[in-house]
């Protein structure tokens, strides 16, 4: 492993996430063994894999749908327990799903809006009796959603109800709907998964605009292209364990990322 | 005097306490997808408690334009903390349960309600103390009282407030998530367990007022009450759909008016054969035509739309 401190042009920064050997089994099956990786602030960092590698068991176990098995989890700086999804988020990491998962019957707006819940605290009675405050704080609520909305291209679609959205608008409400949320570390599953060239292109101008304004994210995707293209490092997942992290053009001839992709021959 | 007329204006009074009742079931259900069958017993023990309350506070010499009030209040209070107790003790450990478990446990509370409030209350019937003279009015040949104006005009003012809440609150905001997609909600910070008590106390604050109602309508209140309103409310609330907040208003009143209806006029149907007292077939030949024809109700939505 790596001992020297990651850096951003040359200056020692202390890694965003650090995952130092874990490990996931369900039943006897292995999904993850020994797994290490960090992820610096600011960068875009994906994550690639044949299929059954176990990239999206490392996903749910980042956002706290899984618990590990073994292993230690330091985000920001701070040890967490893993499986607690809430209190991640409430940390700063914020995901979209494979399949989107949106509340399809709500208002993109209130889909955003949803999304501030986790930074904003309205009282019990509050949010029954509407006082003042709770009145100013819905306010602020709406507004921040509404700018999110018209950051992702979707100000005017904000009163149709998700479930009437195209594909690749409802992709881009999940992500806003993450953003709501004031994230650190934004981790995509498959965000181009279904997308068409134009859709693909636009996501990856919205996810290079994400990272401008300082959040990290964290990609798992199977088009190679965007991820390529758009990553600053890249790590291989097979049958759980990392094979290889690296600039991307490095990790596309790695040996052992090839032999994963392709099999090897029998000499 | 109009018959016809009559039974509408018998029927929208009924009505608008099934609905009442009938939103709590279908809160419940759209958050949790289970039957809280002890809601009937919630709706029982809202009548004892603001007879109690009631009776209680004219004892003191409080007038009744102020012990009305209070009594309403003290029954929603009692009832919001049986609603929260009950969510609590025999539905949250059997959140990841099978379905069975919980619905045995809602039988089981509202056995033990019943019981309870037996001992409470003893087993006779309890009258509504008068407070106001309760004039009626005629109008068109049908004839409507004081009590049953203020009935329909307070439920569907409590209605309004209930959409309100539910379409432009945070909390409204927070109960349609959950009930959409509990895992994301979750991760976008919604505390999940708190929105399900609030629906449940939410849900029960109206049960306590429907009580307080039915016993006001009727002139009496009875530990064995909640049993069968709550079987009727259930039904209302399959009728309109279940897990529909509009479906269940619908569908409460649509029943209130079925029943009265039908026992309107069931004896010149059958002859004389059949008389009022077979009302409550209605409601039920309801329940058995709806799951048979239309089980997702008038307003539910497909089955294959809910995850």
């Amino acid at each position: 492993m790596n001992h020297t401190p990651p850096t951003i042009r040359g200056e020692p920064v202390e890694p965003l996430l650090q995952l130092s050997g874990i490990s996931k089994s369900f039943g006897g099956l292995n999904a993850l063994s020994d797994v290490n990786l960090h992820i610096r602030r600011g960068e875009i960092y994906g994550l690639i894999g044949p299929n059954g590698a176990g990239k999206t068991t490392l996903f749910n176990v980042i956002t706290g749908l899984y618990q590990a098995s073994a292993g230690q989890f330091e985000f920001n700086g701070h040890r967490y327990q893993t499986g607690k999804p809430h209190v991640l988020a409430q940390a700063g990491i914020a995901r979209t799903f494979q399949n989107i998962r949106l509340f399809a019957n709500l208002s993109a707006l209130e889909n955003v809006m949803i999304g501030r819940h986790v930074r904003t605290r309205a009282g019990v009675f509050g949010a029954l009796l509407r006082n003042r405050k709770t009145r100013a704080e819905e306010q602020a609520i709406s507004q921040r959603a509404q700018e999110l909305l018209r950051y992702v291209g979707l100000a005017r679609s904000a009163h149709t109800l998700a479930k009437h959205l195209s594909y690749g608008e409802q992709r881009r409400l999940e992500i806003a709907r993450a953003l709501a949320t004031e994230p650190l570390l934004l981790a995509l599953d498959e965000p181009a998964a279904g997308m068409n060239a134009t859709e693909t292109a636009s996501l990856q101008t919205l996810l290079q605009s994400i990272r401008e304004t300082g959040i990290t994210v964290l990609l798992i995707e199977h088009d190679v292209k965007l991820v390529m293209g758009l990553c600053d490092r890249v790590a291989v997942l097979d049958y759980g364990k990392k094979i290889a992290e690296d600039v991307p053009h490095k990790v596309r001839n790695h040996p052992a990322v090839i032999a994963a992709y392709l099999g090897v021959g029998d000499d | 005097m109009n018959i016809f007329l009559q039974q509408i204006v018998n029927g929208l009074v009924q009505g608008s306490v099934y609905a009442l009742v009938a939103l709590g079931y279908t809160m419940v259900y759209g958050i949790l997808g289970l039957i809280n069958f002890a809601h009937g017993e919630v709706v029982m023990v809202g009548a004892m408690l603001s007879l109690s309350s009631l009776g209680l506070l004219l004892g003191w010499d409080v007038s009744p334009l102020l012990a009305l009030p209070l009594s309403v209040i003290i029954a929603m209070v009692g009832c919001m903390a049986l609603g929260y107790g009950i969510e609590r003790v025999a539905y949250r450990p059997l959140r990841h349960a099978p379905r069975l478990a919980p619905l045995i446990t809602a039988i089981g509370i509202s056995i033990l309600l019943q019981n309870l409030a037996m001992m409470i209350w003893g087993r006779g019937y309890h009258p509504f103390p008068v407070l106001f003279a309760n004039t009626t009015h005629s109008f068109a040949g049908a004839i409507i009282s004081d009590v049953q104006i203020a009935i329909v005009v307070l439920a569907v003012l409590i209605m309004a407030g209930l959409m309100t809440v539910v379409h432009h609150t945070r909390l409204g905001r927070s109960m349609r998530a959950v009930a959409e997609n509990q895992h994301a909600a979750q991760l976008m910070g919604v505390d999940i367990n708190r929105v399900i008590s609030l629906t449940f106390m939410l849900g029960s604050a109206l049960a306590a007022i429907a009580g307080l109602m039915v016993s006001a309508n009727y002139g009496l209140a009875h530990y064995y009450m909640g049993f069968l309103l709550g079987l009727k409310a259930f039904t209302a609330a399959v009728l309109g759909g279940i897990g529909n907040l509009r479906g269940a208003m619908l569908g409460g009143l649509l029943l209130g008016l079925i029943e009265s209806l039908g026992a309107g006029y069931i004896g010149d149907l059958t002859g004389g054969f059949l008389g009022s007292n077979y009302q409550d077939v209605f409601a039920f030949f309801v329940l058995i035509a709806v799951l048979v024809f239309r089980p997702s109700g008038l307003l539910g939505e497909r089955i294959a739309e809910r995850a």
